[in-house]
């Protein structure tokens, strides 16, 4: 079972068939576990990475450490929802070390990110400070490189 | 001094040895020349894995160049490479060797087919071989002085050599048995039981046993039957393999033998006059491959048997029946509804398709009636190649 999801992860675009082949189990049992996994929130979306520069559109990637005090009952979980449901955050994690919450954010130009930290993100009550990283280059993303010219076949056309 | 009395040049065209005159050329070349003047072409006529090899062990390489490890090393390979081969060898076939006397580090597992026939083949001795087969067999039996005595297997017996059969070919010159499986062309494995059998012959007929496993990681759903590990077995089994395709290594040329001491010594000896050491950045790098390889190879193995399912599937849906090969990575199916002869089969799928697979018979007569066709590619690929195929079968048909 673990496989579809491994064959799907890859290539979202995998049709119940080709897994079915590739997994040796009838396809109407694949058809049958990818909908439960829909269902059960084990799948969550089918997506594409797109390399957006390619056409142009250049995104501007910030890392922000972010020191929060906990509260009572609720400890980090509270002050993190009031953060990460802010659309410009694409990626928000608790994490151990010198800071609490590392909050990827995404933006068109400097001027979006930096209008989103100082005025929505610093001033929160329980945001005690914040350090922003601007991400100058892209390499890995999601397991995909992006500067790595991509598999290029070196092999001969025939070999024994 | 200059003999003026020596015969006129044109008398003396005989400057290339008679038995390298008589050896024919690899029939996959033709095909390869063929090949290389045409674009856009799906290659199912591949024989070697489509990963890289894993970072991890391109880093190892790395790392003993910057540090300068470009010398010698031990005839017979770096200890540390040795301890970690047997090591391999006892966790995963239970067989157990001693690293300082009876494993060889060789540049690639070709290096120790070649000087394990030299060291034991006398002029004239007969060495047996399951035909179809990889196409160096037949070459390295007789550029060691031997003479290959092919014995067919078939479809019906999933391509497995028949014990029975090979009995039928003992004569008193026969000196060994060379067999390789997982197989390359046909995928085939061997099982316990067939493999149990032949090693009854080798001791009732006191044979040696060459045992080329060099797929032995690339098997789906079945156990791999290291021949050394059968009883009586290790005292008259030279082993050899090498990290070619288990590591995606094919192009460091690293490789083992492993055999009882006598025989160690004895190809050792020809080793150290002919290659004196197996490169040393490649045995760095398989050191590492063995300590941290082992998930990389699990990785791939799986990815394979995805590619194999579909593949095996696929010929068989579109007319060219394939018996399931349950290891390496080729399939051999059966081209014979198509009326057409193996080497016409892949000529034309290659110019009115531009799909390149092997014809059969590049591996022995045996394989008329069949092509070898390589997963080792991606999904696509296969899915592409396929498709094409089909429409070439259906314009056949």
């Amino acid at each position: 079972m673990k496989e579809i999801f491994e064959i799907l992860e890859q290539n979202g675009r995998a049709t119940p068939e080709q897994i079915s082949t590739m997994v040796d189990k009838p396809v109407g049992e694949v058809e049958k576990i990818i909908k439960q996994a829909e269902k059960d929130g084990i799948i969550l979306k089918y997506k594409t990475i797109i390399n957006w520069p390619k056409l142009g559109e250049e995104h501007i990637w910030a890392l922000i450490e972010v020191r929060v005090t906990p509260q009572r009952a609720v400890g980090f979980d509270a002050i993190a929802e009031r953060i990460y449901q802010f659309p410009e955050v694409h990626s928000a994690y608790l994490v151990s070390g010198t800071y609490d919450l590392a909050i990827l954010v995404k933006g068109k130009n400097m001027h979006e990110i930096s209008s989103f930290v100082t005025e929505k993100l610093a001033p929160l009550e329980m945001v005690q400070s914040t350090v922003t990283h601007f991400f100058l280059k892209r390499y890995k993303e999601n397991g995909e490189t992006f500067y790595l010219p991509k598999e290029i076949n070196k092999r001969l056309p025939i070999t024994p | 001094m200059l003999n003026t009395k020596s015969a006129p040049a044109q008398a003396r065209d005989n400057l290339i040895s008679q038995k390298v005159t008589n050896l024919p050329p690899s029939g996959i070349r033709k095909f390869f020349d063929l090949l290389s003047s045409m674009e856009d072409i799906i290659s199912l006529g591949i024989g070697e894995p489509d990963f890289i090899t894993p970072w991890h062990i391109r880093e190892a390489g790395t790392y003993s160049l910057e540090k300068g490890y470009t010398m010698y090393t031990s005839n017979s390979g770096m200890l540390e490479l040795r301890q970690e081969l047997t090591n391999y060898l006892e966790l995963h076939y239970g067989v157990s060797y001693h690293p300082e006397h009876e494993i060889l580090v060789t540049t690639g597992t070709s290096e120790g087919l070649d000087i394990a026939l030299r060291a034991i083949i006398n002029p004239g001795d007969e060495v047996i071989i399951p035909s179809p087969c990889y196409v160096a067999y037949p070459a390295n039996i007789i550029l060691a002085g031997g003479v290959p005595v092919l014995v067919p297997t078939n479809e019906e017996n999933n391509f497995v050599v028949k014990a029975t059969d090979i009995e039928a070919k003992i004569t008193k010159r026969t000196k060994a048995i060379l067999i390789g499986y997982p197989a390359n062309p046909t995928g085939a494995i061997m099982s316990r039981k067939e493999a149990d059998a032949i090693a009854g012959l080798a001791r009732k007929y006191g044979l040696l046993l060459i045992s080329d496993e060099l797929y032995a990681r690339l098997i789906y759903g079945a156990e791999h039957i290291c021949f050394p590990s059968l009883p009586g077995m290790k005292e008259r089994t030279i082993l050899i393999s090498g990290f070619s395709k288990s590591h995606a290594m094919t192009g460091w040329r690293i490789g083992y033998v492993a055999a009882q001491r006598r025989f160690i010594e004895a190809l050792a000896k020809i080793h150290q006059y002919t290659m004196l050491s197996a490169p040393t950045i490649a045995q760095l790098a398989a050191i590492e491959a063995l300590k941290n390889g082992e998930s990389e190879v699990e990785k791939m193995v799986q990815e394979y048997n995805r590619r194999r399912r579909l593949m095996v599937k696929r010929l068989n849906e579109i007319g060219l029946p394939c018996f399931e090969p349950k290891g390496a990575f080729y399939a051999f199916p059966s081209i014979k509804s198509t009326g057409m002869r193996s080497e016409e089969f892949a000529e034309r799928l290659l110019l009115e398709e531009k799909v390149a697979v092997v014809p059969g018979t590049a591996f022995g007569p045996c394989g008329e009636g069949f092509v070898r066709c390589c997963y080792a590619t991606s999904l696509s690929s296969i899915e592409e190649a396929l498709r094409r195929m089909d429409r070439f079968v259906k314009k056949m048909g």
